[in-house]
C-alpha cells in the first residue's frame, strides 16, 4: 500500500459535501431509491428544484409535517413529474434564473403512467434532468408488475403458477425510446457504482437541454433479498449484462462501462426471491433461464460491453483519464 | 374606446395585460382561438412570456402548476374533454393552494361527441376546489380575467373563468380593452410566499396522514367561503378603475318586488334579459344571474330571493340520474329562508342547442304548477326519441 500523501482534511474537501436528502426518512434498509436521491443531489448541489412523481421516494421522504429534503421539492400527482418540471423550468427561464430543474420518478411513473409527459418534456427541449430510479415494479403499492419489470420476474400481478412463469413480457427499453427524442445526453447507471452515478449527474447538469438518467435501484422488499446485499445485487446486474451501463449523446452510443468477465445471469437471479421459481426442476424454468441469459448476451453484444479495456474502476479519476482529461469536470 | 373583437381575441389581450410569465395550452375547440391569439402576441413581441405548447391538457395544467409553484404567474385554457383530462391536476392545483387562472371555454362532454356549448365540463369539476366565475358577455370575460388574477393571488386559490364556447368565444362584439397602466395599477406583480426557492427550500405536496388530512380540507373549504369578500372587492375596485359596472357574486335584474324569480348562469342570461324586455305581458320577474358558482354565494342568493314565492332555475348541464346541479344547490340555499320559495329546475341549451327568446315564456309556464318541477329538460324534442326509450 502506498502512503496517502494528501492530508485527510484536504481529502475530505474533495468529497461531495452537499446532501440534498437528509437522514431520518422512512425508506427500508438497502433502498435503492433513497440512495439514488442521495447520489443525485450530492452531485447536483443545492441550486436545484425537484419535481417528484408519486411513489416510494415521495412517500418515505415527506410524511407531513416532516420532510427529508434540503432542496426545494414538489410532488403533484403520479404521472406529471416531467410536466411539473417543464413548468418550473419555464418559470426559471421567465425569471432569468439558472436553477436547474430535476424530475424524479420511479419506473411506474416513467415507463408507464408518466410516459407521455416525459416524451413531451423531452421533445420540447426543456432544460430538465429527468432521473428514473428503476426498481422494476410498483413497489409503493405492493410490488405489481410494470413495463420495466424484467421478463419472468415474479410480482403480485405476474405471479408464477401452473400456466405462467412470472412476467410474460420483456422489459421496455426506455433509454432507447428516450434517446429517440434526439436529446443531448441519456445514460444508464446503477447505485452499485456511486462515482459513476455522480459523474453522470454532473455531466447531465452541465447540458443546457433535456437529459435522462436511468438508475438501477434495488428494492429489497420487492426483489426479495436482504437489504444488506442491495449493492452486491445491483453490481451483479451490471456484471451479468442484465443492466448495461451506457451513455448516449444525441441518440448515439457514446460510452459503455465494460465487463471483462461477464458472469452467468444465474449469479444475479439466484439471490432474489422474485426469480426463485426459475430454479425449480421444471423445463419451463430452464427455458426462461436460457431466455434471460440470451437477453444478457444480447445486451453485451449490441452495446459492445465485452471489454478489451480494463474494467472501469468506479472512481472519478479513472473516468477522467479514460476520457482524456477534465472534459466534463 | 371599444374595439370590435372576437371573444377569444379579447380574452387573449386581457391575459396579456396581466403579464403572465408562463402560458401552457393544448388545442381544443372552442378554446383554441384564445391560445392562438396569445401565441401571436408572443410571436409579435407584444407579450414576453414562456409559451409552452404541450402534448396534452394534462400537461397544460401540470406545466401551469409547476410554473406557479416556482413563483411565476401562469395561465392555461381548455374546454370539455380537455378539462376532464386535466381534472386530476385541477384538484391538485387547488389542494396545494396554487394561484393561477384558467379559462374554460364551456363545451359539452362526450359521449355523444359534441363540440358545442353547454356547462357540463366546468360543472364536472365544481368540486375540485377552484373558484368558478361564469361570464355573461365578452366584456365581462375581459374584466373577469383581470380580476381573476387578483382574486387568485390574494386568496391562494385557483380561478376558473368560464365563458360559453362559440356563443362568447367566437362572437365579435365591441369591447373595451383596458390600458396597461390601468391593469398594472390594479394587479401588482406576482409574489407567491410559498414559491419554490433554493435559498429557502420548501417541500410542497407531501403525504398527509389521517391525523391532518381533515384539517387541510377544512382550511381549503374555509378559504373558498372567505373568498367571497375578495371576489366582491375585486369587482368593486375594478368597476371604480374601469368605469364599468362589474358583477360580484351575482347580479339581479328586472322587477325588485316580483314574486317570481328566474336563476341562470352565463351568456343565456343575455337572451333572457332581451326576452324580459320583449314580453312584458308575462308579468314581473326578478332575474338572478349567478356569476360566482364556487364558492356558492349562499347569503347573496338568499338576500336576492327573499320575498319570492316561485323560482325557476335554468341551467346548461345536469347530473343524470339526479337532475339539475344548480337547482339542487339553489334549493339547499333557499331552504334556509323562513319562507322557502317553490323551486322548479330545468336544463336547456345542451350540446349547443340554441336558446331562443321564447325559452323565457316556456320556462315561466311552470309557475304555480303543483307539485313543483323537480327536474326536466325544457327544450326537449320528444318526437326525436324512439318510443321504447320514452
Amino acid at each position: 500500500m502506498s502512503e496517502i500523501s494528501i492530508p485527510v482534511s484536504k481529502l475530505r474537501k474533495k468529497q461531495p459535501r452537499f446532501q440534498g436528502i437528509d437522514s431520518g426518512h422512512r425508506a427500508c434498509p438497502g433502498c435503492g431509491a433513497a440512495l439514488t436521491a442521495r447520489l443525485v443531489t450530492e452531485a447536483s448541489g443545492p441550486d436545484v428544484m425537484l419535481a417528484n412523481a408519486t411513489g416510494c421516494l415521495e412517500v418515505f421522504t415527506t410524511p407531513w409535517p416532516e420532510s427529508a429534503w434540503r432542496v426545494p421539492w414538489m410532488h403533484s400527482v403520479f404521472e406529471n413529474a416531467a410536466a411539473i418540471a417543464a413548468g418550473m423550468e419555464s418559470a426559471m427561464k421567465a425569471q432569468g434564473k439558472n436553477t436547474k430543474v430535476i424530475a424524479l420518478g420511479g419506473d411506474g411513473g416513467t415507463f408507464d403512467i408518466g410516459f407521455q409527459c416525459l416524451s413531451g418534456m423531452l421533445e420540447r427541449g426543456h432544460n430538465v434532468l429527468y432521473v428514473c430510479y428503476d426498481n422494476e415494479a410498483y413497489m409503493n403499492t405492493g410490488v405489481q408488475r410494470s413495463s420495466s419489470t424484467p421478463h419472468a420476474a415474479m410480482t403480485t400481478t405476474s405471479p408464477p403458477g401452473k400456466e405462467r412463469m412470472g412476467k410474460r413480457h420483456l422489459k421496455k427499453d426506455i433509454v432507447a425510446i428516450v434517446a429517440a427524442h434526439h436529446i443531448p445526453y441519456a445514460a444508464t447507471a446503477s447505485v452499485a457504482y456511486p462515482s459513476d452515478v455522480r459523474k453522470k449527474v454532473r455531466r447531465a447538469m452541465a447540458v443546457d437541454g433535456p437529459t435522462f438518467l436511468h438508475i438501477h435501484a434495488p428494492c429489497p422488499l420487492g426483489w426479495g433479498h436482504d437489504g444488506a446485499r442491495s449493492i452486491e445485487i445491483a453490481r451483479l446486474a451490471v456484471e451479468t449484462g442484465m443492466f448495461p451501463l451506457i451513455e448516449l449523446e444525441r441518440g448515439g452510443l457514446a460510452d459503455v462501462m465494460p465487463i471483462r468477465n461477464p458472469r452467468p445471469v444465474t449469479d444475479y437471479l439466484k439471490p432474489q426471491q422474485r426469480f426463485r421459481h426459475l430454479f425449480k426442476d421444471d423445463v419451463r424454468a430452464r427455458e426462461e433461464l436460457e431466455h434471460l441469459q440470451a437477453i444478457a448476451d444480447h445486451n453485451i453484444e449490441v452495446y459492445g460491453l465485452r471489454g478489451e479495456r480494463p474494467d472501469a474502476l468506479d472512481t472519478e479519476a479513472a473516468d477522467t483519464a479514460h476520457r482524456g482529461g477534465m472534459r466534463w469536470a | 374606446m371599444p374595439e370590435a373583437l372576437e371573444g377569444s381575441q379579447a380574452i387573449a389581450r386581457a391575459v396579456a395585460l396581466c403579464r403572465p410569465h408562463v402560458v401552457s395550452a393544448y388545442p381544443i375547440t372552442p378554446q383554441t382561438h384564445i391560445v392562438e391569439n396569445i401565441s401571436k402576441l408572443v410571436a409579435d413581441g407584444k407579450l414576453e412570456c414562456e409559451f409552452v405548447s404541450v402534448e396534452s391538457e394534462f400537461s397544460a395544467a401540470s406545466v401551469a402548476l409547476g410554473a406557479a409553484a416556482a413563483g411565476s404567474r401562469a395561465y392555461t385554457a381548455s374546454s370539455s374533454q380537455g378539462i376532464l383530462l386535466m381534472s386530476e391536476v385541477l384538484y391538485d392545483i387547488a389542494g396545494l393552494r396554487i394561484p393561477l387562472v384558467l379559462t374554460c371555454a364551456n363545451r359539452a362532454v362526450s359521449a355523444p361527441l359534441s363540440i358545442w356549448n353547454d356547462h357540463q365540463d366546468s360543472m364536472a369539476v365544481r368540486d375540485a376546489g377552484w373558484i368558478q366565475l361564469y361570464c355573461m358577455s365578452n366584456q365581462e370575460a375581459v374584466d373577469t380575467t383581470i380580476q381573476a388574477y387578483r382574486i387568485a393571488e390574494r386568496t391562494e386559490l385557483p380561478v376558473m373563468v368560464c365563458v360559453d364556447g362559440f356563443t362568447l368565444t367566437h362572437t365579435l362584439e365591441p369591447i373595451d380593452i383596458p390600458d396597461q397602466a390601468q391593469v398594472d395599477g390594479y394587479l401588482p406583480p406576482f409574489k407567491f410566499a410559498r414559491a419554490l426557492d433554493p435559498m429557502n427550500p420548501m417541500s410542497i405536496g407531501t403525504l398527509v396522514a389521517p391525523e391532518y388530512f381533515t384539517e387541510v380540507r377544512e382550511v381549503h373549504h374555509r378559504a373558498l367561503l372567505k373568498s367571497v369578500d375578495e371576489i366582491e372587492s375585486a369587482a368593486r375596485d375594478w368597476a371604480e378603475l374601469s368605469g364599468r359596472d362589474t358583477a360580484g357574486l351575482l347580479e339581479v335584474y328586472g322587477s325588485p318586488d316580483a314574486r317570481v324569480g328566474m336563476i341562470a348562469i352565463g351568456s343565456a342570461v343575455g337572451t333572457l334579459l332581451d326576452a324580459m324586455d320583449r314580453y312584458p305581458e308575462l308579468g314581473p320577474v326578478k332575474l338572478i344571474r349567478l356569476r360566482c358558482f364556487r364558492p356558492f354565494p349562499f347569503e347573496a342568493l338568499k338576500a336576492a330571493c327573499a320575498g319570492l314565492s316561485e323560482v325557476v332555475v335554468l341551467e346548461r348541464a345536469f347530473s343524470p340520474g339526479s337532475g339539475g346541479i344548480v337547482a339542487t344547490e339553489v334549493r339547499a340555499a333557499l331552504s334556509e329562508l323562513p319562507e322557502m320559495p317553490r323551486v322548479h329546475g330545468y336544463a336547456m341549451g345542451l350540446g349547443g342547442r340554441d336558446i331562443p327568446l321564447e325559452t323565457y315564456g316556456r320556462a315561466l309556464e311552470v309557475v304555480g304548477r303543483e307539485p313543483p318541477e323537480r327536474f326536466a329538460v325544457l327544450d326537449l324534442r320528444p318526437e326525436q326519441i324512439p318510443a321504447e326509450e320514452l
